[in-house]
């Protein structure tokens, strides 16, 4: 018998260690499989064989033959004979490039990331669900398949996408797959409705109404109007004041009475990220070298690996586009064409409003609205847990939306009230379809179809901007705006009273815009779509006006502008807010503060020597107000102000010193104070029995800053560089360590209009110039492929650091030579 | 030593041709019976499933790292964490599909004493 017992023993710990390395376990990969040189990620290596100069691939469910050129940064121009060849092909190629990628961030918003890793990422699924992405994606993709057009787009770019997953083997999935341990599924069009959704959700799903609701019910209306105002001091509208209206309005609803809403404490664990922006611009022929107009585009987004955009040249029947597009989606989202281009920007219009709700009983089976019971619909969710059984979440439905969370328990991004209903566009879709918008943007040959294209965009909100090679320049901020009384949804509604519903839209022919003003240039940077002359509400909190009055100023001065003088703008780095403010901070710090003789008690026990305080002053008195890399101006700045605006208002709206949930006030409100209301008794920290001024404020705050950079950096030196205090980082998506790139070395600053900051920044930059023929220049911060194996992962990424665009390929003819070409494929059937 | 070498040989080739086609794991049964047909020295037997599962995974690996997937190699080696070395990557991987082998032949040479 115990001869045996040698075999066995080693056996048995050859079976288990076999085992072990060959399973996922928790959140360690299957190492054996992963690391196998047979089917592991050494299988996903790409060497020069993997992408011949000329191939046929034989793919089924072409109609005819496509042919596809690549240029030296592997962008495909593709070239096909019909609408259905031309967007399956774009399928195909997008996947091959980013299939993980476009199917993980369509689970991301469908709320299913607990398939993939499990029950740590259950409440995230929940709370996407709960916040109606699904339900969102699934309304809008029956009103896009009911459209001819859009079905066969739909369609043909998701049989595209399933011919390359058809194709693939274990051994070939995708590097993360292989890492997460999972399989890629079949495609379908839903999933381009749901990464609409997901930007839905990015752009335009973040809401201040529970906070703003605090504030009222414990400073008042005068206060709030007072330090929230609807309109800011310092403002430089999307449309400019004075654009003639040329409609006539509808008759705004009336407003009701105030509603108190209840106090809610909840405590923010996901702070909304106030600056995700963009940047567009537009300059008439009068103003550009070539007599056509020039426009540029730079969206703001995170920056991760693999890139947010893929480039792609679409040529088929009745268009020739170029741009870039969302991996997972159809079609061109910013691009141009032989005649036209254009380019988008956030709004920031509220379109996300919160009801509370009044439930007859505990059971939530009915809610009062309209001096009625009426019924709630409950919707169960299914959610799919790796190892574990799935798990049934109940959502209830009002006609207002769907109850992000109606009991207390463990809450995801507790932004969210308790028992409120959700109201956002993001869930309409009659008579919206964004994928048509842009399909037909792709085809636009004027104005006229800029116009027409607009009209079924809904969601999110965008300033579209548009410029001709027949010489036009136009903006609009389009979407889905409710018909609002003013400051309706400003603070959290009244569930029951239906005059505080939404009671209908602004016409499409109605929102905002202006074509060709006289100044000779359009523009948006996120900032007030329209100035008080708009005759309706559309929000009062958007982004502040730094990066909007830059712009306009130096297009202002703008004479026989190219696109390299386009290119600058894009990459200027002067900080308004610094040239607005720094002067006054400087001005009214004490002079004490300069020899060390003075620092409150509290930091009586600095480590900073005193001189480091008067170089530190005469510093920042020479800087001259622009992020570069290497300024250290900006690092001591930035820190200063962030640290005087905090102990400005921490006392009166943080959570510790209040202990309720509330916002800031926005900085144009806050500067206002600073400058011209020294005697405002919100300057005086209310937890002291002794009254602070600014030039307190100012001395504290500095003192904090000198401080804190010294510990992180030591002594004042270059060390001190904006760039090391910002740190660009470029993460990939599922934070791989050694998959993304830390601490990129490039100026720019969220305020500035090169709008880099320590995550997000421009995600793609492209400049146009509507001459004969067209030239466009454009880089986005990483590269075309998705796999982490290739040398065009991140390629484009070291032009992207040092403002620099490439120029962009765009072909007449599938045969036409050009030395950036590199290879030649054919798609046959 | 000729029996180690000769079980080695065996190992290693029958190894890379058998994972060409079938999943990693299969070294182990491969070295199990193969040792127990052919086997020496319990320690011979471990040693020649150590190295001829490590070779067969050594040599298809260095190979890649050379050719298209060292990028990727560095990445992962950072990810593990091995400082980004994707040689060391080679080495340790190797040696961890090896010591299933290893142990399997350890196990198919100590049943043919035992039978």
């Amino acid at each position: 018998m115990l001869r045996w017992l040698k075999p066995v023993l080693a056996l048995l710990t050859a079976v288990v260690l076999a085992w072990v390395l060959n399973t996922k376990q928790g959140d360690v990969p299957p190492v054996a499989r992963l690391l196998s040189p047979y089917q592991g990620f050494w299988q996903n290596g790409e060497s020069a064989a993997d992408f011949p100069d000329q191939q046929t691939l034989r793919l089924p469910g072409l109609h005819q033959t496509v042919r596809v050129r690549f240029d030296d940064r592997r962008v495909p121009h593709i070239f096909a004979d019909n609408d259905h060849d031309l967007y399956y092909a774009q399928g195909y190629l997008t996947a091959r490039d980013r299939l993980w990628q476009m199917e993980f961030m369509t689970r991301v918003a469908a709320g299913r990331i607990s398939e993939v890793v499990g029950e740590r990422a259950l409440e995230y699924d929940r709370f996407q669900r709960r916040m109606g992405l699904p339900f969102g994606a699934e309304n809008s993709l029956r009103e896009m398949l009911k459209n001819d057009t859009t079905r066969l787009v739909l369609e043909s770019y998701s049989a595209g996408v399933n011919a390359y997953i058809s194709q693939l083997s274990p051994r070939e999935y995708p590097f993360e797959y292989k890492l997460l341990d999972y399989a890629p599924e079949p495609w379908q069009p839903l999933k381009c409705a749901l990464l609409l959704k997901l930007m839905a959700w990015d752009l335009s799903g973040r809401s201040d109404d529970l906070r703003l609701s605090n504030i009222l019910s414990k400073y008042g209306p005068d206060v709030t109007r007072d330090l929230f105002p609807d309109f800011p001091f310092r403002a430089d509208p999307v449309v400019p004041d004075g654009t003639p209206l040329g409609f006539q309005p509808l008759p705004v609803p009336p407003a009701p009475v105030p509603f108190a809403a209840a106090v809610s404490g909840l405590v923010p664990t996901r702070e909304p990220d106030a600056e995700l922006g963009s940047n567009n611009f537009a300059v008439a022929g009068s103003r550009t070298a070539s007599g056509r107009p020039l426009l540029a585009n730079d969206p703001h987004l995170q920056l991760n690996l693999p890139s947010i955009w893929y480039q792609v040249q679409l040529h088929g029947p009745g268009q020739n586009v170029y741009g870039v597009t969302i991996p997972g989606a159809p079609a061109v989202i910013i691009g141009f064409n032989a005649e036209v281009a254009w380019g988008v920007t956030n709004v920031g219009g509220d379109v996300l409003d919160w009801y509370q709700l009044k439930f007859k009983d505990a059971r939530r089976r009915e809610y009062w609205h309209a001096g009625r019971w009426k019924p709630v619909r409950r919707v169960v969710e299914r959610i799919a847990v790796r190892g574990r059984p799935d798990r049934l979440d109940t959502v209830l439905y009002t006609h207002h939306g769907p109850v992000v969370y109606d009991q207390n328990e463990t809450v995801f991004n507790k932004q969210t009230p308790v028992r409120h209903a959700l109201r956002w566009t993001a869930h309409d879709a009659a008579g919206a379809n964004e994928v048509l918008a842009f399909v037909k943007l792709n085809r636009a040959r004027n104005y006229q179809d800029y116009d027409r294209a607009l009209r079924t965009y809904a969601s999110p909100a965008q300033n579209f901007i548009f410029a001709s090679r027949s010489g036009d320049v136009a903006i609009r901020p389009n979407g889905l705006f409710p018909l609002k009384y003013a400051e309706q949804g400003k603070f959290i509604l009244d569930g029951s009273d239906p005059r505080q519903d939404w009671q209908g839209w602004i016409p499409m022919s109605q929102t905002p815009r202006v074509l060709n003003p006289a100044r000779g240039y359009v523009s948006s940077a996120n900032q007030h779509s329209a100035g008080p002359g708009y005759p309706y509400y559309l929000g009062w909190d958007y982004a502040p006006w730094d990066r909007a009055h830059r712009i306009n100023g130096q297009l202002a001065r703008m004479r026989r502008a190219t696109a390299d003088t386009l290119r600058e703008l894009q990459n200027d780095d002067l900080g308004l807010n610094a040239q607005l403010m720094l002067p006054w901070m400087l001005a009214n710090l004490p002079a004490a503060v300069a020899t060390g003789a003075t620092a409150a008690p509290a930091t009586a026990a600095t480590t900073t020597p005193a001189t480091s305080e008067a170089s530190a002053r005469r510093l920042l008195a020479r800087w001259d107000y622009h992020y570069s890399a290497e300024a250290v101006g900006a690092t001591l700045f930035e820190l200063w102000y962030q640290e005087l605006v905090r102990r400005l208002w921490e006392d009166d709206f943080g959570k510790q010193a209040t202990g309720l949930e509330m916002r800031l006030p926005a900085r144009d409100r806050t500067n206002q104070l600073l400058l011209s209301e020294p005697r405002s008794p919100w300057i005086d920290d209310r937890r002291t029995p002794q009254r602070e001024t600014t030039p307190d404020l100012l001395t504290t705050s500095l003192q904090f800053a000198l401080d804190s950079l010294t510990r992180k950096f030591g002594p004042l030196g270059p060390k001190w560089a904006w760039a090391n205090q910002k740190s660009t980082d470029i993460n990939h998506l599922a934070q791989l360590p050694g998959f993304g790139h830390q601490d990129v070395v490039c100026g720019g600053s969220p305020g500035s209009v090169n709008a880099t900051g320590p995550r997000n920044g421009p995600s793609w930059r492209m400049v146009v110039d509507l001459a004969t023929p067209v030239r466009a220049y454009g880089i986005f911060p990483g590269g075309q492929s998705g796999n982490p194996a290739s040398a065009y992962y991140d390629d484009m990424l070291e032009s992207w650091r040092t403002g620099r665009l490439d120029e962009l390929v765009f072909l007449q003819a599938a045969d036409e030579n050009h030395p950036r070409l590199q290879a030649a494929w054919r798609l046959e059937k | 030593m000729k029996s180690f070498f000769i079980l080695f040989l065996l190992i290693f080739v029958l190894a890379s041709l058998a994972q060409l086609l079938l999943p990693w794991w299969v070294v182990l049964p491969l070295c199990l019976g193969l040792a127990a047909w052919r086997g020496g020295s319990a320690r011979a037997a471990f040693g020649a499933g150590l190295l001829g599962v490590a070779l067969s995974w050594w040599l298809p690996a260095a190979w890649l790292n050379l050719n298209g997937a060292g990028l990727l190699a560095g990445r992962v080696a950072t990810l593990l964490p091995l400082g980004g070395n994707s040689w060391l990557l080679v080495l340790l991987s190797g040696l961890l599909a090896g010591l299933v082998g290893g142990l399997a032949a350890l196990g198919g040479a100590w049943l043919r004493v035992s039978k």
